[in-house]
């Protein structure tokens, strides 16, 4: 074994020598093998860069899942055995309704470890009146410390303090715009049920998301409750999960664990997920392409390579040299194309990304992760080696007699 | 080393042909039977054609008979495969072609020592010592750090004289070794097999044209078409 390491010394040596000896051929190929991961590299950042601040984005604002109750059905008679029964059905409206037993399901989500915060919510429809003026809006009753943990809304204020309860509420900047509301006015909200209060402004937040700051109105849990007619009661579980791309399938699992209907942040935002995953797909295959083309230019240039040194292949073999050393003398050429092309690269592309975080046109920030790097360059090197394999068994089966005589 | 005693190399009916089955076969060795002893100084002569390359290569184990069997150092060699023939041409042969054949990679010093180094790796202080002793025998100490292009035609066949010595081996076959060189040139090279065949006491066989350096072996074996027509130890001997 250790005989063939210090073997292997030799075999890094003659190749380091040929690869310096044809120098021209050396960096154009490097030239080559780095243009190719910089684009990999830079093209990759771009994309994870740009979808990890859309999806940062979107999230900002909603719950990983929410939890709901049921939709409520029309209870049939099962038709009696060995007739048909035709029915016609209308949907039954959806009321408010609360989730049964919600305290347990929390407490029960709260044991998860694939959770990381579960946030109790009753949300339901309300009028916001100032004067004349009258704006729908949706009342959130929330317990702020665990809905901090869904979405950070002390990240989103705008002025006055985070509080709600004791006829407090916070509403978003275009509500207090459309009805000339500050920090300290007093607002009152209507509910169908007869059900009105009047609430102090303590907070004005902007969420970035026209349609919440044009309708949220921020309350305390109890408050919440009693003007939509359901003391006691929940609407909504929000949940975050560690890992965000696991959402849809945690979604399943506690649907089938609590009987509720889960949403997870996957399916109500489908049309972002698509467009990611064809981003994700377009981005793949511009990886595989480059990747091809960089190991046809390193087999290219091999398979010259072992042309020209036809002769000093068969002397190294006439001077005692076997066929598996003359192997990997040709594969650790491939080898050094890649991983040092790929160094170039990385620097390359590291360089671009600098530009384009602190020169570019300042959309989102393009993080370089040390996984992409390690990656990279060890999917260069495999990727050198591969290419190598066609010339180096070339090189390693030339008939000594014959390759000696080689002008 | 070998149970044989003084010899160092012996071929039973050796045979080799060339593109069999297809219609320009050819038969270019016809069973030749040779023993070489251990310090045996020799030339093979003959015509162009006669086969002398094709037996030196096959003697050398780059090249396999077609039929006949080939005993190096006591060893029959017809059975082994690549790694077991190439660590015996490693271990007992040498060799010197017409044309040096350095590679230009490597300095005089790394050419050397290039047989040691792949058959054990990285050269230590002994080999190093080993391969300028070699470098300064041939007169060339001098230059240790020069690339093969920047030496002379002499020069380089003496590096790879060096370099066909370095492993002490038992046989040193040379194709031509003086070829490529002017008679002053060609003398001094043809002294230093004389020195390494009296002084390191391995045998040398000489592939060569040239009357005057054949003679001047201890003997000859002629080859014509294939086939040994004579080999005679030559009288005129110091």
């Amino acid at each position: 074994m250790s005989k063939q390491l210090r073997r292997l010394w030799t075999e890094w040596t003659i190749a380091l020598k040929f690869l310096r000896e044809g120098r021209a051929q050396t960096v154009m190929i490097l030239i080559g093998v780095a243009v190719g991961v910089a684009v990999i590299v830079f093209v990759t950042a771009l994309i994870q860069g740009l979808q990890t601040n859309l999806i940062e984005r979107t999230l900002g604002t909603q719950a990983h899942i929410r939890l709901l109750p049921p939709d409520e059905i029309n209870l049939l008679l099962p038709a009696a055995q060995g007739t048909v029964q035709l029915v016609q059905e209308d949907k039954r409206a959806q009321r408010l309704r609360s989730i049964n037993n919600w305290q347990q399901v929390a407490a029960t989500l709260d044991q998860l470890p694939a959770l990381t915060a579960v946030s109790p919510v009753v949300s339901g429809p309300a009028f916001a009146r100032r004067g004349d003026a009258l704006e729908s809006v949706a009342l959130v009753g929330v317990d702020l410390e665990r809905y901090q943990q869904i979405i950070p809304l002390s990240t989103y204020l705008l002025e006055g303090q985070l509080r709600v309860g004791a006829g407090d509420a916070m509403i978003g900047k275009l509500l207090a715009e459309n009805l000339g509301l500050r920090v300290g006015d007093k607002l009152r909200l209507e509910t169908g049920q007869q059900s009105a209060a009047i609430v102090n402004i303590a907070a004005v937040f902007e969420l970035g998301v026209r349609e919440l700051d044009a309708r949220y109105v921020y309350l305390d849990l109890k408050q919440a409750q009693s003007l939509l007619n359901l003391p006691g009661g929940i609407t909504v579980l929000d949940l975050t999960v560690e890992e965000i791309f696991t959402a849809q399938a945690i979604a399943a699992r506690i649907a089938r664990l609590t009987g509720l209907k889960a949403e997870s942040w996957m399916e109500t935002n489908a049309q972002l997920m698509s467009g990611l995953t064809a981003q994700s797909m377009s981005t793949n295959i511009i990886v595989v392409f480059v990747a091809l083309s960089v190991a046809f230019g390193i087999a290219s240039v091999l398979s010259v390579s072992v042309v020209q040194r036809t002769r000093e292949i068969g002397i190294l073999r006439a001077t005692g040299a076997t066929r598996q050393q003359i192997l990997r003398i040709f594969l650790l050429q491939g080898a050094v194309f890649g991983l040092l092309g790929s160094g170039i690269g990385i620097a390359a592309s590291y360089a671009l990304v600098w530009m384009f975080n602190n020169a570019g046109p300042g959309l989102f920030y393009i993080p370089i992760s040390s996984t992409l790097i390690l990656s990279s360059l060890l999917l260069a090197t495999v990727t050198g080696v591969i290419a190598a394999a066609v010339p180096s068994r070339r090189a390693a089966s030339l008939d000594p007699v014959e390759a000696i005589r080689y002008v | 080393m070998s149970e044989l005693g003084h010899e160092v190399l012996r071929l039973v009916g050796l045979r080799k042909s060339y593109n069999i089955g297809r219609p320009n076969a050819a038969e270019i060795l016809h069973g030749l039977n040779l023993d070489i002893g251990r310090h045996d100084f020799a030339a093979l002569i003959g015509p162009s054609g006669s086969g002398k390359s094709t037996l030196l290569n096959i003697l050398g184990l780059l090249d396999k008979p077609t039929a006949g069997e080939l005993y190096l150092l006591g060893q029959a060699t017809s059975t082994m495969d690549d790694a077991g023939r190439t660590a015996l041409r490693g271990a007992a042969i040498g060799f010197v072609f017409q044309f040096h054949h350095l590679i230009q990679a490597f300095n005089t010093l790394e050419n050397v020592l290039m047989p040691l180094m792949l058959a054990q790796g990285k050269p230590d202080a002994a080999m190093l010592e080993r391969a300028r002793a070699l470098l300064a025998a041939v007169g060339l100490e001098k230059y240790e750090q020069a690339k093969p292009n920047q030496l002379s035609g002499g020069q380089q066949q003496r590096v790879a004289i060096a370099r066909a010595l370095i492993t002490q081996p038992a046989l040193l076959l040379a194709d031509e070794p003086t070829g490529n060189l002017d008679t002053h040139t060609a003398a001094e090279v043809f002294e230093l097999f004389r020195r390494f065949n009296r002084e390191f006491g391995c045998a040398v066989l000489l592939v060569t044209h040239d009357p005057r350096l054949s003679v001047a072996c201890d003997r000859t074996i002629n080859l014509v078409d294939g086939l040994m027509v004579s080999d005679t130890p030559n009288s005129a001997q110091q």
